[in-house]
């Protein structure tokens, strides 16, 4: 028998006595002993895989036994033996946030929760305590389209705790082609209640809280406080900004993704020492240079795959396992079917999270990103150099017959046109105005008046005297004039 | 041992707010001593750890001989353990959660560019699968001189 000194912490453990005895020829048998005897010590002592954990020291007599022979140290019954605390803890650095989750494990799994969730607790990875964790987690999804949809089934099926969801579109015919959370019946629908449907039919444990609302610098620190991690699946660069702003002043990390074309991105951004978005594009892009999907088109299946990466590191932060995608920025070509990955550093003069931020609070993103609502123009200005649908009806009707030029790229002049239009794509507009008469009167139009408001610029500034542009673009005249036509 | 409750006198708030707008940037850490839930004291120690005291503190063994040692001879007991957190919440972190011991009250204080800030604290859950946040309170002075309060 050999005395042991328990220190303030431990006592509990021992019905409150400072000492105990135990049996054992080395510290390993009498510590093997004392958790025989009083086994609420067990956990705090040694970790899951048995070993002494780093703070807790063991000293015989005045010796650490670390400087003696460890647990095999020989103690006699004259001997003292102590358990002495270190007391340590700190911030946490990307080591710990790679290793570690987000810090909760949640209620033990019910006998419905073992079942749905076997193929997870079978991977010692993932496990009970991993599965716990997501039970735990708290994630908010940025967007129930492209992106949200992938992002928030696989969260759902995963079996994360509660997902919000920020959208306050409504589904169109224009989404199926590639957001899945939304059918054919839920055109018209608002997409947070059809996501809601699909995603309680997929999984009726997660919580899904649903924030009919566009996010703004006024709403998106309360909105994103509650939640663990934020996954950004916008496809406006305002928001994006915003999102990547209140995950830093918030310390929330950001799994951000986004598509275009044939091309997707994804990276972990705002993690404690982890680079943000800013860091890797300190300042928007020039407004109108990088076109939406609306505008440039997307490939169906790219958001299911940039979506699923999303997903995916959100699961492994949640879980703490594997390696995050921090400092790593994934480029994806869908066509050529490459992934390339580039190395990002956090930037110490980042304005929002380096050493000196100039950012500490939102700011107006809209104005950031150069795009100030439009000022209503002058009503003699717009006579001038703009036409409405309707207007041009009325004029065909009476006989006038304007030029009309379409500056859509053939493959959307496939899909619809305005009777009597020809077409000049915008690039190729430079070169072949030749072929019109500047002194005649020419109306131009695209989609929806951006292009062709470009168009009408340039030939005025080559001369062209009566150019008008087609307000609202063919989707307008569509809407006014000819229902009959197909609507993209 | 408390019910997550514990009451610090001003002084003692004032003295650990004080101890990490004095180390800031490196985390400054000490032990707490008193009676029941009410802390008297607190106990300045020197952050030992290796691994970079911006984020890190370890009070090493003898440190915390000496912390036991302190408490006895100031008629307490040992009731727990404060750090700071510089430029980071209040909220203990996983490396905390890693490193704690029970029935401990873990008083965190966030210091932000030098300025203290919040101040929290926490207890490990038995299972040590959290900690969880306990309520803190300010009971009134019990030492006439402040410069006692502080042991250093």
């Amino acid at each position: 028998m050999a005395k042991i000194l328990i220190p303030t912490p431990l006592r509990p453990y021992t019905d409150k006595q400072d000492a105990v005895d135990a049996s054992g020829a080395t510290v390993g048998e009498l510590l093997a002993d004392l958790t025989r005897r009083h086994s609420g010590l067990k956990a705090h002592l040694f970790n899951d895989q048995g070993k002494l954990r780093s703070f807790v020291n063991v000293y015989v007599n005045d010796e650490d036994i670390r400087y003696l022979q460890k647990e095999q140290t020989p103690v006699n019954a004259s001997d003292t033996v102590s358990i002495i605390p270190s007391v340590a803890g700190g911030v946490d650095t990307v080591e710990d946030v790679r290793r570690s989750d987000l810090g909760r494990m949640g209620e033990p799994l019910t006998n419905d929760e073992v079942k749905r969730y076997s193929r997870h607790l079978i991977m010692p990875e993932v496990g009970v305590d991993g599965q716990r964790k997501l039970k735990a987690s708290k994630v908010l999804c940025i967007g129930a389209g492209g992106l949200g949809s992938p992002v928030a089934m696989y969260l759902a099926a995963a079996g994360v705790g509660t997902l919000g969801i920020v959208d306050f579109d409504t589904v169109d015919f224009s989404n199926l082609q590639r957001q899945i959370l939304h059918g054919t019946p839920d055109v018209g629908r608002s997409k947070l209640a059809s996501a809601k449907d699909k995603l309680h039919a997929l999984n009726p444990e997660v919580d899904i809280q649903t924030y009919e609302v566009a996010l703004s610098s006024q709403n998106a620190m309360q909105l994103f406080e509650p939640y663990d991690v934020v996954v950004d699946g916008t496809d406006n660069f305002p928001t994006r900004y915003l999102v990547n702003d209140a995950c830093v002043l918030l310390g929330k990390p950001n799994a951000y993704g986004s598509i275009f074309r044939f091309e997707g991105q994804a990276s972990v951004f705002a993690t404690k020492d982890g680079p943000c978005y800013r860091c890797l594009y300190p300042e928007p892009p020039p407004p109108g240079l990088v076109p939406s999907c609306a505008e440039g088109g997307v490939l169906g299946v790219l958001p299911g795959l940039i979506g699923v990466i999303q997903a995916t590191e959100a699961v492994k932060l949640i879980m703490g396992i594997g390696e995050p995608l921090i400092g790593r920025f994934l480029i994806y070509d869908a066509l050529r079917m490459r992934f390339r990955e580039l190395k990002l550093r956090k930037d110490p003069d980042c304005p929002v999270c380096g050493t000196h931020p100039t950012v500490t609070k939102l700011i107006d993103y809209e104005q950031f990103c150069g795009i100030t609502p439009a000022a209503p123009e002058p009503v003699a200005v717009n006579h001038a150099t703009e036409i409405s649908s309707v207007e041009l009806k009325q004029r065909l009707d009476r006989g006038d017959r304007p030029r009309i030029v379409d500056v859509r790229e053939p493959n959307e002049y496939q899909i619809n046109r305005i009777p009597g239009s020809e077409l000049i794509p915008l690039g190729d507009v430079p070169k072949r105005y030749g072929e019109l008469n500047p002194d005649e009167e020419i109306v131009v139009h695209c989609k929806m008046g951006g292009r062709s408001a470009k168009a009408a610029d340039f030939l005025r500034s080559v001369g062209f005297k009566r150019v008008l542009n087609l307000k609202g673009g063919i989707l307008d005249w569509i809407d006014k004039v000819d229902p009959s036509q197909p609507k993209y | 041992m408390s019910d997550g409750r514990l009451t610090i006198s001003a002084r003692v708030n004032e003295a650990i707010r004080r101890h990490g707008e004095e180390t800031y940037p490196h985390e400054c850490c000490g032990a707490l001593v008193g009676r029941g839930d009410a802390v008297t004291d607190a106990v300045a120690l020197p952050n030992t750890t290796e691994e970079g005291p911006r984020r890190r503190f370890l009070v090493r063994p003898s440190d915390y001989r000496l912390a036991e040692q302190r408490a006895t001879e100031l008629g307490g007991e040992l009731l727990g353990f404060y750090h700071s957190h510089p430029d980071h919440p209040a909220k203990p972190s996983q490396y905390d959660l890693d490193h704690a011991w029970p029935t401990f009250a873990y008083v965190i204080v966030a210091v932000a560019a030098g300025a203290s800030q919040a101040m929290t604290v926490w207890f490990l859950k038995d299972d040590r699968s959290i900690f969880e946040e306990g309520s803190l309170h300010h009971g009134e002075n019990s030492h006439p001189d402040p410069a006692q309060t502080v042991h250093r």
